[in-house]
């Protein structure tokens, strides 16, 4: 999967270099993590709202609010620039703050902070104004002298109103420069960090408020998941030896990493539990580097989830009963996987109480890992197993799956050979819906898969909802069949067995048959049951010897497997492996096809491309199929166009 | 400056009011050539008036006449004599009021021009206690007005406009006149309690740039808290004899030296306050440390925000004015010093003599030549 490294927060670095290692780190997190970027806000039904990652990060302006305030704008890569900064920063806030009230630490005064009342100390506009200066459009509470009120006073002030008053005065003093300097420079991209920012939603929501005061809402204050690793990472990748860092490509690992967290012990009592001072972020080094499908319709937009469990309560509660529920069957199956080996069941445990933990983490910080998505609680899943030694529970069922559906394929494609050219393609069509039935993450199918196969096919095909489906584009889909055939298609596969042999390969080679080539895309690493690319290889070697078809297109170089990049359960058409991405395009792609509910409905159900799309699913859990406006095993049959206009395949 | 039109003759007395957030200030034209005629129909009370207010320097407690400002041989509106510039804390407004009334002002039927925000917040205790109308005013119009007006009509004695040449050097400073014709554009910056920056394109053409809360209130307000000071005088006292850099944490303190990288000299605060994260830092510094790096932060604050807003505006020139800068030499020349240092020479700070009264200035030109 790739190399581990493992960042510490508060790592120091030479005061030299320091200014370098914090872009270095601001680019490299930018680029990689997604969901990095945030905007707070405090009102709003889910306070973080997580930005996507752009493919061109620069320009952007860095405020970095330490002791003192820096102000950075970022061109490129290499090209950056102290443009500015200031001298009243979180230096400022925590000396004058201990000062007015005697109080130690910083995070104590930000608490005192949240409690006070600032307007018994500041003067206001209305108190000079006895309302608001309208004819300059100053509302009566906008604070026209921070402390205005302190020199007059008879009596004293709280400890809680002197910090707020403090805050705020801090705050809109950054936040107006920072207005300044973005104007100056004409950048609309700004970026917070540093200590005073780190973690405190207090801060985020004052600087928030600033900038949106003095640029009118215009510019938006963003804040970094990772900012206080920025001169960690920054310092690595200086001193490591691949200088690039743009070579590679870089995942976080959710086992290892510990989130974002508010600090307020009253909203997080799991805070308190915690022990250690240190906040941990683990990345995960991929060999191999990860770029956009060049087919997405508008790759700046693209957000591969479907469903935003941050924002959607009644939601996020389902999936996460969901989750935690099934954590019993999880943990019992990878057991199984290791029957011989050392301490799987203590291990199995480990993961289990590690898992559970995450859940619990997420229900009273959905925002700890960026937004929260089915996808984002599957690859937790994932990561926490390989924490574990468990880096694939179903590698057996899979074999033996595989070995079941393989004894069966030859019949499969004679059957389909005697129908009529029309039949045989509703024929394929389903039974590549009938073969995603076949999923071991369903519970509702499980019990079938241990008798025989091809029986477990004959009816799960029968099974199968009658037309009209769900969504039902198969008309069409027919109707585009009959004309010319596509030049290349590139098919994103799901499971093992009987998914991708009975379903997936006839479906394969009917295209190929027609002249069109095919580049099977699935995983570079194991998740539940899907089938990985080396798997994948092997299997099409054995169908190959069977089948001249499949033979034929192999060596004439028309059949092609490439990983995907992905070692998830789910789909993210802007992280795919560089190699896959390169064919895509070399090939003049003109057709996607995306199999399977983690890859089709949990994410990508709403993705354009720009090019003719096939999504195919059977919904295999209730709830999802009731939000959808159907039933439990709902067929999804999505044929897409492009709108005119679009041009695909614009190389 | 031409003269316009006079619309008022007769009907003393003339005032022009600002009530601002921490001071009133009140300027008094008191006629001079006032012919035997005249003083025979004076009623008494504003025979009385004008004898308080012109022989007294002080009034009551806290009421102060600049007299080192007071314009002498003025003529407004075709009558000759000196105009006398007041203030007095807001604060004292009630007791202001209790005098207005106590002297029947209210029946020398006369409009009381007045701006600042105190004309709208104290309106309904004017007609109250006093059975006074004010006459209220933009106290930006008034303030650019009032500058104008000042700049152009002193002709005699030390220059309205000023600099300061060589600001860092103690030996060598010194205040220099500035001969303020063909004044746009301008970026005037007022700094009273708060802080407001305008940029003058013509007479009648301005826009209020931004603002800042970190403003005059904001040093004295945090001066009173940390060293238990109760007024202006007292907080600049402290200032002039304390040091600031024990207070803050410089450049050099973390650097140990200059960040040459980005140009940041040593010398230059890197945190206002830094020093004071430590316990026993905070247990060394005096009352006058903590005074004086209140006003340098500020201050500089101020600088800094000036200097982005000329930049964004496309203007050289910066007038600073308001009660702020009164007697407070400190400031200005931390001014002067840090546009000229940050600009590398391209921003001028200038300074007029008559700092917070131009907008009282601006009330009493509404009252004589309506606009």
């Amino acid at each position: 999967m790739g190399r581990k490294h493992l960042f510490v927060c508060g790592v120091r670095v030479d005061k030299e270099d320091e200014m370098t290692c914090l872009i270095k780190g601001c680019n490299f997190v930018l680029r990689n993590i997604p969901h990095e970027a945030f905007v707070y806000a405090k009102h709003a039904d889910s306070e973080f709202r997580f930005q996507t990652t752009q493919p061109d990060i620069f320009p952007y302006l860095l405020v970095n609010i330490g002791s003192g305030v820096s102000i950075v704008k970022v061109e490129s890569e290499d090209k950056f620039e102290r443009i500015g900064g200031s001298s009243i920063g979180g230096g400022t806030f925590w000396g004058l703050g201990a000062l007015l009230t005697k109080t130690k630490r910083f995070d104590e005064l930000l608490q005192l902070a949240s409690k006070g009342q600032h307007t018994s100390v500041d003067m206001l506009v209305k108190d000079i104004y006895g309302g608001s200066y309208g004819s300059l459009g100053l509302t009566g509470d906008l604070i026209a002298s921070s402390f205005g009120k302190s020199a007059t006073a008879d009596k004293e002030f709280s400890k809680e109103d002197m910090a707020k008053s403090l805050l705020h005065m801090i705050s809109n003093d950054i936040g107006q420069l920072a207005c300044l300097y973005a104007k100056l420079h004409q950048l609309s991209r700004v970026y917070f960090g540093g200590f005073f920012i780190r973690g405190h939603p207090v801060t985020m929501h004052t600087i928030t408020y600033s900038i949106n005061f003095f640029t009118k809402g215009e510019v938006q204050a963003l804040f970094l998941r990772h900012e206080g690793y920025l001169g960690a990472i920054g310092a690595f990748l200086k001193g490591a030896e691949e200088d690039n860092p743009n070579q590679y490509s870089w995942g976080e690992n959710y086992a290892g990493s510990s989130g974002l967290l508010s600090i307020s012990p009253e909203m997080n009592p799991m805070q308190r539990a915690r022990s250690g001072t240190f906040d941990m972020l683990e990345m995960d080094r991929l060999e191999r580097q990860l770029v956009n499908l060049h087919l997405l319709q508008d790759p700046s937009s693209y957000i591969p989830d479907t469903v935003d469990l941050t924002e959607d309560a009644p939601a996020r509660e389902y999936w996460l009963d969901c989750f935690e529920e099934a954590l019993d069957g999880v943990v019992k199956r990878a057991v199984a996987s290791q029957p011989d080996m050392a301490e799987s069941v203590e291990r199995a445990e480990k993961f289990r109480h590690k898992y559970r933990h995450k859940l619990q983490t997420l229900r009273h910080q959905p925002f700890a890992y960026g937004s929260l998505t089915v996808r984002s609680l599957l690859d937790t899943r994932e990561h926490c197993l390989n924490e574990f030694n468990f880096p694939d529970p179903y590698s057996k069922i899979k074999q033996k799956e595989n070995d079941s559906a393989l004894k069966y394929y030859q019949k499969a494609v004679r059957s389909l050979e005697e129908l009529s050219w029309e039949q045989r393609q509703f024929a394929l069509v389903r039974g590549v819906l009938a073969g995603n039935v076949f999923d071991w993450g369903a519970k509702a199918v499980s019990d079938v898969l241990d008798s025989d196969p091809e029986f477990g096919f004959e009816e799960a095909k029968r099974q199968l909802e009658e037309r009209p489906w769900l969504v039902d584009s198969y008309d069409q889909w027919l109707q585009r069949l009959k004309g010319r055939p596509h030049k290349c298609a590139l098919f994103f596969v799901d499971n093992s067995g009987v998914d991708i042999i009975l379903g997936v390969m006839p479906f394969v080679r009917e295209l190929l048959s027609r002249g069109t080539e095919v580049v099977l895309a699935s995983n570079s690493g194991p998740a539940l049951n899907d089938v990985t690319n080396g798997e994948l290889q092997i299997l099409t070697e054995r169908i190959a010897a069977m089948d001249p078809v499949i033979q034929a297109g192999l060596k004439d170089d028309r059949l092609t497997l490439i990983q995907s990049g992905s070692s998830s359960p789910c789909l993210d058409l802007s992280r795919l492996d560089k190699v896959l991405a390169m064919v895509v395009r070399e090939r003049h792609t003109d057709l996607v096809i995306i199999e399977g509910m983690g890859r089709a409905i949990h994410t990508n159900y709403y993705a354009t491309l720009s090019c003719e799309s096939l999504k195919m699913a059977v919904i295999k859990n209730s709830w999802l199929a009731d939000r959808l406006g159907g039933k439990l095993f709902s067929v999804v049959f999505k044929y897409e166009v492009p709108a005119r206009g679009a041009h695909a395949n614009a190389v | 400056m031409k003269v316009a039109s006079c619309k008022k003759t007769g009907s003393f007395p003339w005032f022009g009011m600002d009530i601002g957030g921490t001071l009133v200030k009140l300027v008094y034209f008191e006629p001079r050539d006032i012919t035997a005629e005249e003083e025979q129909e004076e009623v008494e009370n504003l025979k009385s008036i004008r004898r308080y207010l012109t022989s007294n320097t002080a009034y009551g407690t806290t009421g102060i006449r600049d007299v080192h400002l007071e314009l002498r041989d003025l003529t407004l509106c075709g009558r000759t004599g000196n105009l006398h510039f007041i203030r007095f804390p807001t604060h004292d407004l009630p007791t202001f009021l209790q005098m207005g009334s106590s002297k029947h002002f209210s029946s020398l039927h006369t409009s009381l021009c007045a701006t600042g925000g105190g004309a709208y917040k104290f309106e309904d205790d004017f007609r109250t206690t006093a059975d006074l109308e004010l006459h209220k005013l933009d106290e930006l119009d008034c303030l650019i007005r009032g500058v104008l007006y000042i700049d152009a009509v002193v002709s005699r004695g030390p220059s309205e406009c000023y600099y300061f040449e060589n600001p860092a050097e103690p030996d060598r400073c010194v205040q220099r006149p500035y001969a303020l014709e063909n004044p746009y554009p301008l970026l005037l910056v007022n700094i009273g309690s708060g802080v407001s920056i305008l940029a003058v394109y013509s007479e009648n053409n301005y826009k209020r740039v931004t603002g800042t809360s970190l403003g005059g209130g904001t040093f004295l307000g945090l001066c009173c808290l940390l060293t238990g000071c109760s007024t202006f005088e007292e907080a600049l006292e402290m200032a002039s004899q304390g040091e600031s850099t024990r207070v803050d944490k410089l450049v050099r303190d973390i650097y140990g030296g200059d960040y040459e990288r980005f140009g940041l000299p040593g010398w230059a605060v890197a945190s206002s306050f830094g020093n004071m994260m430590s316990k026993d830092k905070r247990e060394s510094v005096s009352k006058q440390d903590l005074a004086r790096a209140t006003l340098v932060t500020i201050t500089n604050n101020i600088g800094s925000i000036t200097r982005m807003c000329a930049l964004n505006e496309n203007i050289e020139r910066v007038v600073f004015v308001g009660n702020f800068l009164r007697v407070n030499t400190l400031s200005m020349k931390l001014l002067a010093y840090a546009m000229d240092y940050w600009s590398k020479g391209q921003l001028k700070a200038l300074f007029l003599r008559h700092e917070g009264y131009f907008g009282a200035v601006g009330a009493l030109l509404e009252l004589l030549h309506p606009s």
